[in-house]
């Protein structure tokens, strides 16, 4: 394969990936009514930011929706999957061969077929429509990622360092505290990026357990707005960059660990 | 308890019986409840649906039977068609254009990272942000058919998304037939497989009902008819512009997947076999393709699951009320929560799950199995 080739090649798979990001961020620079179907690919003939502003305003609760949702979620679901993490790396009991899969499972489940008993669930504990009631759901059904990824990280730490351990007497809790926890940290630096991710761009629990608008995540909010025809398309432009924002930072400053949990998502650690 | 060697075991297993319980009944017993939901009438009588209490009977397999063979459910067989024509080429393209990249990424070119973040930062953004762009890029007269004015042509015509046309069109009243045959070509490799690997029983227990099953195609098949009339399902052409968009956001997975498998592949055995005279396309073809045909099994299975499953991605894209590019994921929503018909969306539901099922059990098993042999 010559070099043109290869660079031909790379540059229109470039073309193929950056081009709708082009198309939103002139869409959403544009004044609403300087959008047309005809002149999608042009630059705004006056750079508007109102969009943005707007965009911020109309958002700005669902972002924070997101953000608590996410964060609690994620950090109650790496804690568990930790703790799981190490039992099932370490402590192996009876029956986890066998109890190892049954939960994994969990994971590819498509949660249509959980959907109508959860609702009830979550309605009847009295946390329907409530972030609370969206945060149980994540860290439950969370629990089989982190709990794989965590087992497959503490793989690696050697069984004599956890065998010194309890020869200087430490037991269960004193080893976890001791020597796992503090050489965790890019197991949960993984973790953490990925359900971050996974929890923010979730649509399907947000948009079934959640019905009030002021509880909305920005996912329900966005696809809602982008499905309405009256808007003008620079809001939901504006719109999908916010949403994609803290998601897409986390990818370019922390690339290395969301790829390492996207590879881990395929079971082999 | 002596089945527990130690205080310490006996410690892990309470720490993480709190998450098995958990596990135990929001997966296994919210999935036997939506089965026995499924068995039922609950939301056939509207003034039912939605009370306290409902007043609900066991049907039985009333609802399944319906949903393959009854009048008025003819939007879910469309929907099974729809998925399966998604997947297909959903995976296609992931695969094509994952490779590719991975191909031209392996050759070290310059910005090799600049390049690896672009093609893989698709995958960091929600189905709804996806959804939401491309059905911008996808107006009809707008976005993607605009851009051949760019250079001097003529816009494209194509009607992304709101197409109504469809291609390949089949009988449902051909399904017993066409999964008869489907079912015994995968038994035939089996079979193949079987030999080759020096395991006759196994070889002649499969063609043995490879040959029943065609038999049975062949002769009784045909008449096994479950509509009594013909009814045509095929590949709605709205659907090209979701699979774009779905390829364009996982394709950068399968770049990821392909790329380390490139990478794991000793530099020593290329080099053996440039010394022993193949050219490159035989390098590719009888050496490098051969060892990544196990991350192509893993990568088909991990985006079939998802294609299986997807939802929002459509929901976004062409909106949840537009029928020739629904889903069954996305008429279960609208079953159970727009229409509250539940037994019914239980039922879809857990026609879902057994399409997963298939394709993840598996799956797992080998994966775990392999690794107690590590």
């Amino acid at each position: 394969m010559g070099r043109v080739l290869q660079y031909a090649v790379l540059f229109v798979a470039t073309l193929f990936f950056l081009l709708p990001v082009y198309l939103v961020i002139v869409t959403a620079l544009k004044e609403p009514s300087a959008i047309t179907l005809s002149n999608t690919w042009q630059l705004p003939q006056r750079w508007y930011w109102e969009s943005f502003a707007q965009a911020w305003t109309a958002f700005l609760p669902k972002l924070q929706n997101s953000f608590f949702l996410t964060v609690i979620a994620t950090l109650l679901s790496a804690m568990l999957g930790s703790l799981n993490g190490y039992v099932l790396a370490k402590w192996r009991f009876p029956g986890a061969n066998i109890v190892f899969p049954l939960m994994l499972f969990g994971m590819f489940i498509p949660y249509q077929a959980v959907l109508i008993p959860l609702f009830q669930f979550v309605r009847e504990i009295g946390l329907g429509g409530t972030l609370w009631g969206l945060i149980l759901v994540h860290v439950v059904y969370g629990l089989p990622i982190t709990t794989l990824i965590f087992r497959n990280y503490y793989a690696e730490i050697p069984d004599e360092m956890i065998e010194a351990g309890r020869i200087d007497g430490a037991g269960f809790f004193g080893i976890y505290s001791r020597i796992v926890f503090p050489l965790s940290v890019p197991g949960f630096v993984v973790v953490i990026i990925w359900q971050f991710t996974q929890i923010w761009n979730e649509f399907l629990f947000a948009v079934t357990l959640v019905s009030s608008p002021a509880n909305q995540p920005i996912t329900v909010a966005l696809a809602q707005l982008a499905g309405g025809e009256a808007v003008k398309w620079n809001l939901p432009m504006a719109g999908a960059l916010l949403a994609a924002l803290p998601t897409l930072l986390v990818y370019i400053f922390l690339g290395r660990y969301f790829i390492r949990g996207l590879l881990a998502g395929s079971v082999k650690g | 308890m002596n089945w527990f060697k130690n205080k310490d075991t006996l410690y892990g297993f309470l720490v993480i019986l709190p998450s098995l319980v958990l596990l135990g009944i929001f997966v296994y017993g919210f999935i036997f409840q939506t089965f026995y939901t499924s068995l039922t009438d609950w939301g056939r009588d509207p003034a039912q649906a939605l009370s306290a209490n409902p007043q609900i009977r066991f049907i039985g397999f009333e609802n399944y039977r319906e949903l393959f063979t009854g009048f008025v459910d003819a939007r879910f067989r469309q929907d099974l068609v729809n998925t399966f024509f998604f997947t297909v080429f959903f995976i296609l393209g992931c695969l094509g254009v994952g490779l590719g990249l991975a191909i031209v990424l392996d050759r070290g070119p310059r910005g090799e990272g600049f390049f690896r973040t672009i093609f893989l930062f698709p995958m960091s953004l929600s189905f709804i942000v996806t959804g939401t762009i491309w059905r911008w890029m996808l107006q009809p007269q707008g976005g993607v058919n605009q851009l051949p004015t760019l250079v001097g042509l003529p816009k494209g015509e194509f009607a992304w998304l709101t197409s109504r046309e469809q291609v390949w069109q089949v009988s449902w009243n051909d399904l017993p037939f066409v999964t008869a045959l489907v079912v015994s070509v995968v038994l035939v490799f089996i079979a193949i497989a079987a030999f080759r690997g020096g395991e006759r029983r196994r070889g002649y227990i499969a063609s043995g009902s490879a040959a029943l099953l065609l038999l049975w195609a062949l002769t009784l098949g045909r008449t096994l008819q479950p509509l009594p009339f013909d009814e045509m399902h095929g590949f709605n052409l709205a659907f090209i512009g979701i699979i774009l968009a779905a390829v364009w956001q996982m394709s950068g997975y399968t770049m990821a997947l392909y790329l380390a498998g490139l990478r794991g592949i000793p530099e020593e055995l290329r080099e053996a076999a440039r010394v022993d005279g193949a050219s490159e396309w035989q390098l590719y073809q009888r050496i490098i393709f051969p060892l990544l045909a196990p991350i192509t099994l893993s990568a088909m299975i991990i985006l079939g699951h998802i294609s299986l499953k997807i939802f929002d991605l459509i929901f976004a894209m062409a909106g949840a009320d537009n029928a020739p590019t629904d889903v069954p994921a996305l008429l279960m929503y609208l079953t159970t929560f727009r229409a509250n018909q539940i037994a019914k969306g239980a039922a879809i539901g857990m026609i879902l799950l057994l399409l997963v099922a298939a394709v993840i059990v598996p799956y797992l098993y080998s994966q775990l199995k392999s690794e107690v042999r590590r």
